[in-house]
C-alpha cells in the first residue's frame, strides 16, 4: 500500500492523525526541495483551519509559508504562475465551497496549461482543500464536490481517508509534474474540535514515502459485498462492515484514494467477486462518482451484478444547517448499513 | 531613444502588421462565399491586434527573454514584439503539429517557455499567473520581472483588482499593462468604468499609476522604461494604462456597426504615422521603409508557408497531453 524509500528494516512507525501525517509528509518535502511553497488563508501563524499547515511557519519562515490575503483568485493564479517557473508551490484553498470565487484560475488555467502547450509547459502544483460537513456548517461551508473536479480535465484528484496515505499521497501530490487537488475531509483530520473518528489516527512510517496516485485500496477483504467509497465514508463502511460481520455478512471496502486517475480495475475485481456494489459517495448523488461507478459497470459487464446496486449519497439538495436535517442528507453508517441489507436481500 | 531603437521598433511594428494584414486575408480567403466561422484553414475565433503595434514594442523594448509576457485574446502582437518564433506561432494559428501547443491551443492559448510567455483567453485572467512568475523570480533571486497585459474592459474584472492588491502587497516585479482601445468589444469605456483613466485606480493600491495618451510609441516606451526598472529594482508593481487604437473588429466577423467613431480609425493608425516621424527625423526614407516591408513580408510569408505545410494532428492524438 505504500511505498518506502527505505529498506523495511529501518522502517519505524508512530501513531498519528491524517492532520499530522500530512503536515510531516509536506514538511519532508520542504526539507528535500527548496522550491517546495506553502500558501493560503490563515497557513502561517495560525496553521491551517484544519491543521493542514502546524509548525511549518516556524520550521520553513515567511518566505516559503505565505498567509495571503482573501484573493483566491489571484493567490491559486499566483500558484500557477510559480509552478509554471519551477516551483512547487501548494496552494490551499480553505473550504473547497470557496471555489467559485476562483474556479477560472483552476479549471481555464492550472488545469489546461499543460495540454493547451502541447505537454511544453508543466504546472507542478498541489491545491489542498478542506471538504464535507457533519458539524452543521451549513450550506457554503459543508460540501465535498470531489466530483466536480474530478469531472473537469487535467486535474488529478486524491481524496485521503487514513494517515499512512494522507501522508503517501501528499508527498506523490507534490512530487508530481501534473496539477494534483488533494481533497482533505475535516471529519478525518483528527482534529481536538470535532467529532472524533477512530480511523483518523493510525500508523504512518517516520521515513518519507509515496503512495501511488490512481490505485485503489481494499480496506477490508470481503465476499458478499462491495463497498466503494472514499474519505470519511470509508471511517464509516468500515465500523459498519465490523457491525454487519456479526451478523454474518462480510463486506469489502474499497477506498478509491483517487477519483483522477480512476483505479476502475480494483472496482471490477471485486465487483466480479462480491456481485453485489453499495456506492457510499458524500457528495451530491446526481451526474457525480457513484453514476460513474455504475457506468463502469455497466460498460464492462453488467452480469457481473447478481443484484442492482446501491448508492448512498448526499441527496441533491444543499446541505440543511439543523443537526437532524444534516444528519439525514450525509451517508451515515445506519444508511450505509441499510443499503448493504438491502442488497444482501 | 537611440534612432538605432526607433528603427527597430519600427520595423518591428511593420513585421506585426504584415503577420496580421496575412493572418486576415488567409483567414477570409477560405470562408467564401458563405462564411462560416468553424471553416477553413484558419477556424475558430481571430482577435487581430492591428493598431495596438505601439503597446507590445515599446513594452517588450524593455524586455530580455528572461522576462515574462501574459497576453490576453488578442496575442499575437506581444508573441511577436516578445520574440516568439513566427513559425511556431504561425503553426498553432493553422492548428498544427508545428505548432506552440501542437494544435491543442489556438491563437488565444499561445504558451512559449523559452520566452517565458503565455496567454488567457479569459479577460483579466492572465493577471494572477503573472503574479507567480514574479513571485518564482524574485525567491530565485534574478532580476526577471513579470509583464501582464489585459485591455481596458478587464479593469473591471475582480482578478484585475485582486492581483493589484496582492502584487502591492508583496512587492513583486510585475509591470501590469492596460491596452485601452476604447471598446470591451462593443461596450465602449464611458459606459463600463467609474474613472476617467485606469491608472488612477493605482491609486488605490499605493502603486504608481500611469496613463499614456495617443498611442505614443516613444511615450510608452519611456513610461515602461520606467515600471520595469522600478520592477527589476525591488520597487514593486506599477500599473500602465496605454490609450491605443483597435484599428479593425473585436474579432474577425464584426462588423463594428457599433462603432461611431470608425470614419475616422485610419487616420489615427499608429503606422504610418510613425513612419512619418521617422522620416521628419531624417531616419528613415523610402529605402528604409520599403526594405522593412519587404524583410517582414518574406519573414511572414516563411512563417505561413512552414505552418500550412506541418502535419495536421492525428485525431487519435486528441487525448494527449491531459497530463504529463
Amino acid at each position: 500500500m505504500v511505498k518506502i524509500e527505505t529498506s523495511p528494516q529501518q522502517v519505524t512507525s508512530r501513531k498519528l492523525t491524517v492532520s499530522k501525517a500530512m503536515v510531516e509528509g509536506i514538511a519532508q518535502e520542504m526539507e528535500r526541495d527548496p522550491s517546495v511553497i506553502v500558501l493560503g488563508e490563515d497557513v502561517g501563524a495560525y496553521g491551517g483551519i484544519f491543521s493542514s499547515t502546524t509548525g511549518l511557519l516556524e520550521r520553513f519562515g515567511p518566505g516559503r509559508i505565505l498567509d495571503t490575503p482573501i484573493s483566491e483568485t489571484a493567490f491559486i493564479g499566483l500558484g500557477t504562475g510559480a509552478a509554471v517557473e519551477g516551483m512547487r508551490p501548494i496552494v490551499e484553498l480553505m473550504f473547497v465551497d470557496f471555489f467559485g470565487v476562483a474556479m477560472d484560475q483552476i479549471y481555464n488555467h492550472m488545469a489546461k496549461i499543460h495540454y493547451e502547450s502541447g505537454g511544453n509547459v508543466l504546472v507542478p502544483m498541489v491545491l489542498m482543500t478542506a471538504v464535507g460537513g457533519g458539524y452543521s456548517d451549513g450550506a457554503q461551508h459543508s460540501q465535498c464536490l470531489w466530483g466536480t473536479f474530478a469531472h473537469l480535465p487535467g486535474m488529478k484528484v486524491v481524496v485521503p481517508s487514513s494517515p499512512a496515505d494522507a501522508k503517501g499521497l501528499m508527498i506523490s501530490a507534490i512530487r508530481d509534474e501534473n496539477p494534483v487537488v488533494y481533497m482533505f475531509h475535516k471529519g478525518v483530520m483528527g482534529l481536538p474540535w470535532m467529532t472524533k473518528s477512530t480511523h483518523a489516527l493510525g500508523d504512518v512510517p517516520e521515513e518519507s514515502y509515496t503512495v501511488p496516485i490512481g490505485k485503489a485500496a481494499i480496506t477490508r477483504s470481503g465476499t458478499d459485498v462491495t463497498v466503494v467509497t472514499l474519505s470519511l465514508s470509508v471511517h464509516h463502511s468500515l465500523d459498519v462492515a465490523d457491525e454487519l460481520a456479526k451478523e454474518g455478512i462480510e463486506c469489502e471496502v474499497v477506498d478509491l484514494r483517487s477519483l483522477v486517475p480512476l483505479d476502475r480495475a480494483t472496482v471490477l475485481e471485486s465487483v466480479a467477486k462480491t456481485g453485489r456494489l453499495v456506492v457510499v459517495d458524500e457528495d451530491y448523488q446526481s451526474f457525480g462518482l457513484s453514476g460513474e461507478i455504475a457506468a463502469i459497470i455497466a460498460e464492462e459487464d453488467p452480469r457481473l451484478l447478481r443484484c442492482p446496486m446501491k448508492r448512498v449519497c448526499v441527496p441533491d439538495t444543499p446541505i440543511p444547517y439543523a443537526r437532524s436535517l444534516e444528519q439525514a442528507t450525509l451517508p451515515t453508517p445506519t444508511r450505509i448499513a441499510a443499503a448493504i441489507r438491502d442488497v444482501m436481500a | 531613444m537611440e534612432n538605432s531603437t526607433r528603427l527597430d521598433l519600427y520595423r518591428q511594428m511593420v513585421l506585426i502588421r504584415t503577420f496580421e494584414e496575412t493572418i486576415l486575408r488567409e483567414y477570409h480567403a477560405d470562408k467564401a462565399p458563405i462564411w462560416d466561422i468553424g471553416a477553413g484553414l484558419i477556424p475558430g475565433e481571430m482577435h487581430l491586434s492591428a493598431g495596438q503595434e505601439p503597446v507590445a514594442v515599446a513594452v517588450c523594448a524593455n524586455l530580455t527573454p528572461d522576462d515574462a509576457v501574459t497576453a490576453t485574446h488578442r496575442p499575437h502582437h506581444f508573441a511577436i514584439a516578445h520574440g516568439m518564433s513566427l513559425e511556431r506561432l504561425a503553426a498553432e494559428i493553422y492548428g498544427r503539429e508545428d505548432g506552440l501547443g501542437r494544435g491543442r491551443g489556438g491563437h488565444m492559448h499561445l504558451f512559449d517557455p523559452s520566452i517565458h510567455f503565455s496567454c488567457s483567453g479569459i479577460i483579466a485572467e492572465g493577471y494572477p499567473p503573472a503574479l507567480g512568475q514574479a513571485f518564482a523570480f524574485k525567491s530565485k533571486g534574478s532580476q526577471a520581472v513579470a509583464v501582464a497585459v489585459t485591455g481596458e474592459g478587464a479593469a473591471n474584472q475582480g482578478a484585475f483588482h485582486e492581483s493589484l492588491n496582492l502584487a502591492a502587497a508583496w512587492r513583486l516585479p510585475v509591470v501590469f499593462v492596460i491596452e485601452d482601445n476604447d471598446w470591451a468589444i462593443s461596450v465602449p469605456r464611458s459606459l463600463s468604468t467609474s474613472v476617467a483613466s485606469n491608472a488612477e485606480r493605482a491609486k488605490a493600491y499605493g502603486i504608481p499609476g500611469e496613463r499614456i495618451e495617443d498611442n505614443s510609441l516613444e511615450d510608452i516606451f519611456a513610461a515602461a522604461k520606467r515600471a520595469v526598472d522600478r520592477a527589476r529594482s525591488g520597487g514593486g508593481p506599477t500599473l500602465l494604462e496605454v490609450h491605443t487604437l483597435r484599428l479593425w473588429g473585436h474579432f474577425e466577423g464584426d462588423a463594428q456597426g457599433y462603432r461611431p467613431d470608425l470614419d475616422g480609425v485610419a487616420q489615427r493608425d499608429p503606422l504610418p504615422a510613425y513612419e512619418m516621424h521617422l522620416r521628419a527625423l531624417g531616419v528613415a526614407d523610402d529605402d528604409v521603409i520599403k526594405g522593412a516591408v519587404t524583410e517582414a513580408q518574406a519573414r511572414v510569408e516563411a512563417a505561413i508557408s512552414f505552418a500550412k505545410s506541418s502535419p495536421i494532428p492525428e485525431p487519435s492524438s486528441a487525448t494527449r497531453y491531459v497530463f504529463s
